[in-house]
């Protein structure tokens, strides 16, 4: 599928399996949110990518599950210190839903039912690092893990993978969310330890 | 944002480790001076890896890549790619830091080493749409060689004000003593913040850091000062 460049050999960095530093790995799946869980319905459910023309494109339901989906085992790092590894998902990648979406943006918020919203870059969105994930383990996603849907961007700290995604909006500009504006770093790279502003 | 088959057309030396490529690529939607473009690049056992380059002009798709010596990409883009070559690009992006034809308040420019590449967009923008704003350039680079566009520079462009910061050697005859930019380069060559002038601040994120900061405290609106960092 990739047009090979004649003649690049690159530099390959082997990807050791280790923990961010201060994390510790966890078995369960602690549930940890900025409010009362959203109980959204699924026929109630819409998912819409805002431009920043205003051009938005929606996808009801039945319509995400009719695209194809992707089942990533991705290790998560919440902020709050534990690491789940080979977490297993299905969803949706970024890149499909973003295809058809003509947009020189290069930030991010992403809207939650239930008013959450957090900003990541555009680029941290696509080439195979960010899913609409709804099914965990096997199984339908838990309401309290962010079903029916949630965002899954497993290489950021784990509230940038926002719980009942409801949207996402391409802005020119950074505009940090809930987290980011109560103090949390901007970007939030677990290996980075970048947990607080300023870190 | 899909991506799409660059061709070279045309390459040619910008400096002794600078390379400006000129690329093809059907179907390209047009973009603003300061946008840029995302590079893949494939190994035959499927290893990929991603660069930015800004665009240095406003109608073609036309680049300049710094070879960083112990760099992973830019030896292959300045000395093995070349005119015929194919390669993924994906763009343009970034609607942040981009001048617009229509804008009518002074703009300065404040350039590091390939810093130059997307503000060279923004005044070769405003001489195709034949604008009246006054332009100032700081441009800091090492040494008299290692100036991009040099030619380009050097022919009178009306209300254009060009200015160099040399950081380790300086022509014969400079005045400014050899050293980085600092409070007085951006005093005497930039606008004053009464100006209120659109400010565009590029090159490595140290250089970026230090020239926002000196604009900011000699009294520039923070949400005028746009910055870009090539890391
Ligand atoms: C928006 C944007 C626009 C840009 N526009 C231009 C442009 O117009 N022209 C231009 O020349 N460049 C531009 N750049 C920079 C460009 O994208 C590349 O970063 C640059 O070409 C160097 O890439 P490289 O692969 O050669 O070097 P890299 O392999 O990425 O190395 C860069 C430096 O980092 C060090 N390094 C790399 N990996 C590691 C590591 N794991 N740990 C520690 N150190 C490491 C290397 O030793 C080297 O000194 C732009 C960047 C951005 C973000």
């Amino acid at each position: 599928m990739a047009l090979i460049t004649p003649g690049f050999r690159g530099r390959r960095r082997d990807g050791g399996v280790e923990l961010p530093p201060g994390q510790y790995p966890t078995e369960d799946f602690p549930v940890l949110s900025a409010g009362p869980t959203p109980r959204v319905p699924v026929d109630r459910w819409e998912f819409a990518i805002l431009t920043e023309t205003g051009e938005k494109h929606t996808w009801s339901w039945p319509e995400l599950l009719a695209l194809p989906s992707q089942t990533p085992t991705v290790d998560i790092h919440c902020v709050t210190k534990w690491s789940k590894l080979r977490t297993n998902w299905q969803g949706v990648s970024l890149d499909l839903l973003m295809e058809n979406v003509e947009s020189a943006a290069d930030y991010a918020v992403i809207h939650s039912y239930g008013g959450y919203t957090t900003n990541l870059p555009v680029e941290d969105l696509l080439d195979g690092q960010a899913w609409i994930a709804y099914r965990f383990d096997g199984d339908d996603l838990a309401p309290e893990h962010g079903g029916p849907a949630r965002l899954l961007v497993p290489h950021l700290y784990f509230w940038k993978s926002a719980k009942w995604v409801r949207g996402i909006e391409l802005t020119l500009a950074d505009e940090p969310g809930f987290w980011e504006t109560a103090g949390y770093h901007n970007y939030g790279d677990p290996w980075l330890e970048q947990r607080y502003r300023g870190d | 944002m899909k991506w799409r088959v660059a061709t070279v057309v045309e390459s040619r030396a910008e400096t002794a480790t600078a390379r400006t490529l000129v690329l093809d690529v059907p179907d390209w939607p047009g973009h603003l001076g300061g946008q840029h473009v995302d590079l893949r690049l494939t190994a035959d056992d499927g290893y990929s890896v991603q660069r930015s380059y800004s665009l240095a002009s406003p109608d073609r798709v036309e680049i300049a890549v710094q070879r960083v010596d112990d760099g992973e990409v830019s030896p292959y883009l300045t000395d093995v790619f070349a005119v015929g070559d194919a390669i993924e690009l994906r763009g343009p992006v970034g609607g942040w830091f981009v001048w617009r034809p229509a804008a009518t308040e002074p703009v300065l420019l404040v350039a590091g080493g390939s810093g130059i590449v997307p503000l060279m967009a923004m005044i070769r923008a405003r001489r195709a749409a034949g604008s009246k704003v006054p332009f100032r350039l700081i441009y800091s680079v090492r040494t008299p060689e290692e100036i991009f566009y040099a030619d380009e520079l050097r022919r009178p462009d009306p209300g254009v004000d060009v200015s160099y910061v040399f950081s380790r050697k300086a022509p014969e005859g400079a005045r400014r003593p050899v050293k980085r930019i600092g409070l007085a380069d951006v005093t005497t060559h930039g606008w004053p913040p009464d100006f209120q002038p659109s400010c565009f601040v590029c090159g490595p994120t140290g250089f970026v850091e230090t020239v926002a900061d000196l604009l900011v405290a000699v009294g520039h609106d923070p949400s005028r000062v746009k910055t870009e960092r090539f890391g």
